[in-house]
């Protein structure tokens, strides 16, 4: 079974279906138990930063996350949440992979938020980025970024150079969105699903 | 490098795909499910539903088929079109969209929106502008989904549109109203303009009628996207083609 972690943000359910067109049924809980017994744990996660931590704290669920030792996916904001601190907010996030969350800065010709395909610039070889295409474009939507730091697999340009895809031994993340990014994001899930638990 | 996004507008009138001419005569196309599918195997980037008759009959789009395109498609998705509360937005972001768009109801109450990005992020909050070229002047229009209901706002184009990313709003939807439907092209100058003054992605839509007008934008303008309807789905310019040329002009593209 695969817990979805209830972060308290909407849109979560585009995240359940798409691992349903995958064929993998999840459930979607801020239950310790059952996030503790699942096979796999996907951290999804859309807005800010200090309201996510703040669900996820009065939830009780900030140790338990950091002691789990399944496969973890964190998704756009989730992925964030897994490194050590963000400037949105002045956030203490969780600390489970070093490196800090900054904000993008409005120049001419970059937009912020970073919304649209990127492409991604694979870093190392990794079980995730497993059969992707030589040019993979990905749906990425956010204000915020971590830049490249050791445990980065993928990263990807937007004026600065950031982490795409970070992988430290169980936990893994995304700041794309694997379930909006076609047959490149499907095949990243696929990929998760596939890994040893 | 981030791409240059191509985007599919569906308008839907009661549950059903349609097309008219400057917002009028609406013809139908076809289903939504298919349609969408359609498209998202075809390669678009993003998929926008547009409830022409929600906002001006004070209901909320039906909200049935913003879950099935989630179950069915992998591909971004927004939906407009009458949302007029917190909890509206919710239900459809819920449902599995991506982003709400609003246009109306926030010249009603500009506010409306700040209460979007606070409960759901401004990545989630598109403001829609339906903007007509008057002599010199750039004029906001409101309930553009009737012809019968449609009036000019006190609002000025580019002004209104620094005021809706103030407020709160991740991303604009420019609908130039005089280029609609015409497939004369998209006003350039009047995308350079909104574009310049705000620090969001700008999408432009109204206009686009041949693979050259796609061009024209992205290399006359920062614009981040390019949406379209009609002549995509009357299959005039195939996403698969349009893309090919848009490469070969040097514009990236999403492969």
């Amino acid at each position: 079974m695969i817990a979805i972690i209830d972060s308290g943000g909407a849109n979560i359910a585009s995240v359940q279906f798409a691992l349903q067109r995958l064929g993998a049924e999840s459930v979607l809980t801020r239950d310790i138990d059952q996030i503790q017994s699942a096979e796999r744990v996907l951290l999804p996660g859309v807005g800010a930063a200090p309201v996510a931590m703040q669900s996820l704290r009065e939830a009780g669920l900030i140790e338990p996350i950091r002691q789990l030792r399944q496969p973890v996916l964190g998704i756009c904001l989730g992925m964030q949440l897994l490194f050590r601190r963000s400037h949105e907010g002045d956030t203490d996030l969780l600390d489970i992979i070093d490196g800090d969350c900054t904000a993008f800065r409005p120049a001419p010709g970059r937009s912020v938020p970073h919304m649209g395909w990127n492409k991604l610039h694979p870093k190392s070889q990794h079980p995730l980025l497993a059969g992707l295409p030589d040019v993979a474009h990905v749906y990425f939507v956010h204000s915020y970024f971590v830049p490249v730091v050791a445990p980065t697999i993928a990263a990807c340009n937007y004026g600065d150079d950031f982490t795409a895809i970070v992988a430290q031994e169980n936990f893994m993340g995304c700041q794309f969105h694997p379930e909006r990014s076609g047959q490149v994001g499907a095949r990243i899930l696929q990929n998760f699903l596939e890994m040893p638990s | 490098m981030l791409t240059k996004r191509i985007i599919a507008c569906l308008d839907v009138k009661d549950g059903r795909v349609v097309k008219g001419v400057q917002f009028r005569n609406h013809v139908d196309m076809g289903d939504i499910l298919e349609l969408s599918q359609r498209y998202a195997d075809e390669g678009v980037d993003e998929l926008v539903f547009y409830d022409i008759t929600a906002s001006s009959d004070g209901r909320v789009v039906d909200k049935s088929w913003v879950n099935q395109i989630a179950r069915r498609i992998n591909i971004p998705f927004c939906v407009a079109g009458g949302i007029r509360s917190v909890a509206d937005a919710k239900t459809i972001l819920n449902d599995g969209a991506d982003k709400i768009s609003v246009n109306s109801p926030a010249l009603e109450k500009p506010q409306f929106i700040t209460e979007l990005a606070a409960a759901f992020g401004t990545q989630c909050v598109v403001a829609g502008i339906d903007s007509r070229r008057e002599n010199d002047q750039l004029q906001v229009y409101q309930y553009t989904g009737d012809a019968s209901k449609t009036i000019k706002s006190k609002r000025e184009t580019v002004a209104w549109a620094q005021q809706v990313v103030a407020l709160g709003a991740g991303e604009i939807v420019l609908n130039c109203m005089n280029n609609d439907g015409v497939r004369q092209g998209y006003d350039i100058a009047q995308l350079k303009a909104v574009k310049q003054a705000v620090s969001v992605p700008v999408i432009a839509s109204g206009g686009a009628g041949d693979y050259q007008h796609f061009v024209d934008l992205f290399q006359q303008t920062d614009i981040d996207g390019a949406l379209a309807a009609s002549v995509f789905h009357s299959g005039k310019i195939p996403i698969p083609d349009l893309k090919a040329y848009l490469q070969a002009q040097s514009v990236e593209v999403r492969a």
